[in-house]
C-alpha cells in the first residue's frame, strides 16, 4: 500500500472537453482537492513546521517571562537524557519484538481461516472485533483487569493449578511483555484481515497444480502460499509498525511508563514533558528526534525488504 | 466427516476428491481437529475480554474481591450496582454528556472526513493534478505519509495554536482535527473506490453540459456508496477511540468517552463494576458495527493493498 501500487497516472480519466478548454473546468477540477489540503496544511504541516521552531526554544507554557531562541541545548540535553535513550528503546522494542510476534498469529489464524472451514464468517468476525475497540477501554479490560494479580482469572489460574505466581507489573520485564501481549491483542485483526484478503485473492489453480504435483500441505505454503503473500505481508507490517511506534493510550492507562521508567515510550515521555511538565520546547525537540528517527527506519525498512522480496522472487 | 472410503473428502481448498489411503485419512482428520481446536482457541482470547467486562459490569463487590468468578447466576448473583453508580445522580449527568460528546465529535468529524475525502480521491482518481513538481502520485503519497506522523510531534504547537484560537476544550476542535487524521486513510480509500468505477457515464454528462461536481454528486458517489461506507465506519473507529488529542485538548465540555474510561483507571482501581460498565459503554457500539458491517471494514482496511 504505501510502496507498490501508487499508480501515477488516474485508470480512468476524464480528459479535458474536445471542445475548448474553459479555466471554469480548471477551477472545478482543482475544487476538488482543495479542501482536503487545506486542513492538512493548516493542521498538519503548520505545527510541524512550528515545532521545528519550538524546538530550538526554551519555552515553558507557565513561564512567566516568555521564551527564547536557546539554540541546540535541547538537543545537547537529549542526548545526555538516560530517560530519552531509555524511551525510544522501549519503542525499538514494542516495534522489533512485538510486531514479528503479532504477525505470526495473524499469518496462522489467517492460513487456517482460509481453509475450507464451518463457521468461516463466526471466525472472521470474532478475529475482528478486538481492532474495533478502543486501546483506553482495552487497557482496562486486559491491562487491569483481567491481568491483575489479586482478583484477575489469569494470576489466578497459574496460581491454583500450576503453582505459579505471577505478576505482570512488578518488574520492567514483566510489565513490557504484558503491554506486548496487549497491543498483540487489538493489533493482531488487522495483519489478520491484511493477510487472508491477500490469501484469497491467490488463484487457486496454481495450488490445484501443485497438488497434482505432490507437493505436500507445508510445501505449497512454503514455497508458494508466503512468498505470494509476501507483499501484502510488507504492507501490512509496514502500517503497523507506523501504528506501533505511536503506542502510547495502553501505556498511559496500564503502567503510566512504571515501575520506574521501565515501560515507558517516547511519545509518553513527551506527553508528561510537554504536557505535565509544561516544557514545550524541550518536549517538542524530542518529537521532532522522534519523528525524523521514524521516517529514517521506516524508509530503511523499505529499501532492504523491498530489495529483499526481489531476490526471493 | 465421514468414515466411509467412498464418501468424497474435502481437502485444502475445498476440492473434493475420492477416498484417499486410510492414514492419510486419519491425519487428515486429525489436521482438522487441530485447525478447529486452535481457532476456537483464538476466538476464546479474542472474545473473552469482551464477556469479561461485560459480566463484571453487573457482578456485585463481593464476586470481584473473592478472586475471579465467570459464570453469572452460577458463580453469582448479578445486580445493577456498577449501572447505577454510572448512569445515576450528577456522575450520570456527566456519563450521559461525554457518551453523547463522543457521539457528536465522531460522527461529525467522519462525516467532515469522508466529505472532503471522497472528493479529493475523486479528483485524484480522474484528473491529471500539476502543481510544481507535484503530480498525482505525489499528492496521493503526501496524504498518506501524514499515518506517520506521530501525534506527538503536533500536539504542542497544536495547543499553542488551540490557545490562540480559544478551540480548548470545545467540540469543533477536536472534530477538526479528527477530521485531518482521519484524511489519509479516507482519501485512499476512495481513490481506490473511484478508480474501479468506469468513467463514461461521467464523461457522457460533462459532455453534456453538467459540472464536474453535477456528475461526481449524482451519478458517481451513489456507486461509490461501498467506499463510502468503509470510509466511513473506518474513521468512526478512529474518532470514536481516540484518547491522546482528547486527554491534552479537552478539560471539562468536550470529554470523550475513552478519556473518561483512562479518568477512572487512575481514580477508581478498585470499582471494577463502575470501569466494566463505562468500559462496556465504550465498546458496545463499536462491537454492534462489527458483527453487522465486517465487510465494510475489511474491504476499508484492504483498499488498494491487496491487488
Amino acid at each position: 500500500m504505501a510502496s507498490q501500487d501508487v499508480s501515477t497516472q488516474p485508470v480512468n480519466p476524464i480528459p479535458a472537453k474536445p471542445t475548448g478548454w474553459s479555466p471554469s473546468l480548471k477551477f472545478q477540477r482543482r475544487i476538488f482537492l482543495l479542501p482536503a489540503v487545506v486542513i492538512t496544511l493548516l493542521f498538519v504541516i503548520f505545527p510541524t513546521v512550528f515545532g521545528v521552531y519550538v524546538s530550538f526554544t526554551d519555552w515553558r507554557l507557565n513561564a512567566v517571562d516568555g521564551r527564547s531562541f536557546s539554540g541546540l541545548d535541547n538537543f545537547r540535553r537529549m542526548w545526555d537524557d538516560a530517560r530519552f535513550w531509555n524511551a525510544l528503546r522501549n519503542n525499538l522494542i514494542f516495534v522489533f519484538i512485538g510486531i514479528p510476534f503479532q504477525y505470526v498469529i495473524a499469518l496462522i489464524m489467517a492460513v487456517l481461516v482460509n481453509q475450507n472451514i464451518r463457521g468461516r464468517k463466526f471466525f472472521r468476525v470474532a478475529f475482528l472485533l478486538p481492532f474495533m475497540l478502543s486501546p483506553v477501554a482495552a487497557g482496562w479490560m486486559i491491562g487491569r483487569s483481567i491481568f491483575d494479580a489479586r482478583w484477575g482469572p489469569i494470576a489466578n489460574i497459574l496460581d491454583d493449578y500450576f503453582g505459579i505466581e505471577w505478576s505482570f507489573y512488578e518488574d520492567g520485564r514483566h510489565a513490557i511483555f504484558a503491554l506486548i501481549l496487549l497491543s498483540a491483542w487489538y493489533s493482531i485483526p488487522f495483519i489478520f484481515v491484511m493477510l487472508l484478503a491477500g490469501l484469497q485473492a491467490m488463484p487457486p489453480e496454481i495450488f490445484e497444480a501443485a497438488r497434482i504435483d505432490g507437493a505436500t500441505a507445508w510445501q505449497q505454503f512454503r514455497d508458494m502460499t508466503w512468498p505470494l503473500l509476501l507483499p501484502v505481508s510488507l504492507t501490512a507490517i509496514v502500517l503497523r509498525m507506523v501504528f506501533e511506534f505511536k503506542l502510547i493510550d495502553i501505556i498511559l492507562v496500564v503502567t503510566g511508563g512504571g515501575p520506574g521508567n521501565d515501560t515507558e515510550t517516547l511519545t509518553a515521555y513527551i506527553y508528561r514533558e510537554g504536557y505535565q511538565s509544561l516544557n514545550v520546547g524541550y518536549g517538542t525537540a524530542m518529537a521532532e528526534v522522534f519523528l525524523f528517527t521514524i521516517i529514517v527506519i521506516m524508509t530503511l525498512f523499505l529499501y532492504l525488504t523491498q530489495r529483499w522480496i526481489r531476490d526471493v522472487n | 466427516m465421514s468414515t466411509s472410503a467412498v464418501t468424497p473428502t474435502t481437502t485444502y481448498s475445498g476440492v473434493v476428491r475420492p477416498g484417499a489411503p486410510r492414514s492419510t485419512r486419519v491425519w487428515r482428520i486429525l489436521g482438522r481437529l487441530l485447525t478447529y481446536a486452535v481457532l476456537l482457541i483464538w476466538a476464546f482470547i479474542c472474545l473473552f475480554p469482551i464477556y469479561w467486562t461485560i459480566t463484571t459490569s453487573v457482578k456485585p463487590n463481593t464476586a470481584v474481591i473473592q478472586g475471579p468468578t465467570y459464570l453469572p447466576y452460577w458463580d453469582y448473583e448479578p445486580t445493577s450496582l456498577g449501572w447505577d453508580a454510572v448512569t445515576q445522580g450528577s456522575q450520570g449527568e456527566i456519563f450521559v454528556r461525554n457518551f453523547k460528546n463522543s457521539l457528536i465529535i465522531s460522527l461529525s468529524s467522519s462525516t467532515l472526513a469522508v466529505i472532503l475525502g471522497a472528493m479529493a480521491g475523486y479528483g485524484l482518481a480522474r484528473f491529471n493534478y500539476k502543481f510544481g513538481p507535484f503530480r498525482n502520485k505525489d499528492i496521493s503519497f503526501w496524504f498518506l505519509s501524514q499515518l506517520i506522523l506521530p501525534p506527538v510531534a503536533i500536539i504542542m504547537p497544536l495547543l499553542i495554536l488551540y490557545r490562540r484560537l480559544n478551540l480548548i476544550d470545545t467540540h469543533i476542535g477536536l472534530i477538526l482535527l479528527y477530521t485531518v487524521a482521519n484524511l489519509p486513510i479516507v482519501v485512499w480509500i476512495m481513490r481506490d473506490q473511484f478508480n474501479s468505477i468506469p468513467s463514461d457515464l461521467e464523461q457522457a454528462s460533462v459532455v453534456d453540459g453538467s459540472t464536474y461536481f453535477g456528475a461526481f454528486g449524482r451519478i458517481v458517489l451513489p456507486i461509490a456508496m461501498p467506499g463510502l461506507v468503509a470510509a466511513f465506519i473506518l474513521a468512526l473507529i478512529f474518532s470514536w477511540n481516540e484518547y491522546f488529542f482528547a486527554a491534552i485538548l479537552s478539560r471539562t465540555n468536550a470529554i470523550t468517552v475513552p478519556y473518561m474510561v483512562a479518568a477512572q483507571v487512575s481514580s477508581q482501581g478498585v470499582q471494577w463494576w463502575t470501569m466494566a460498565a463505562i468500559s462496556t459503554a465504550a465498546i458496545v457500539p463499536l462491537i454492534v458495527i462489527g458483527v453487522f458491517l465486517e465487510r465494510y471494514i475489511v474491504k476499508g482496511l484492504t483498499a488498494g493493498a491487496v491487488k
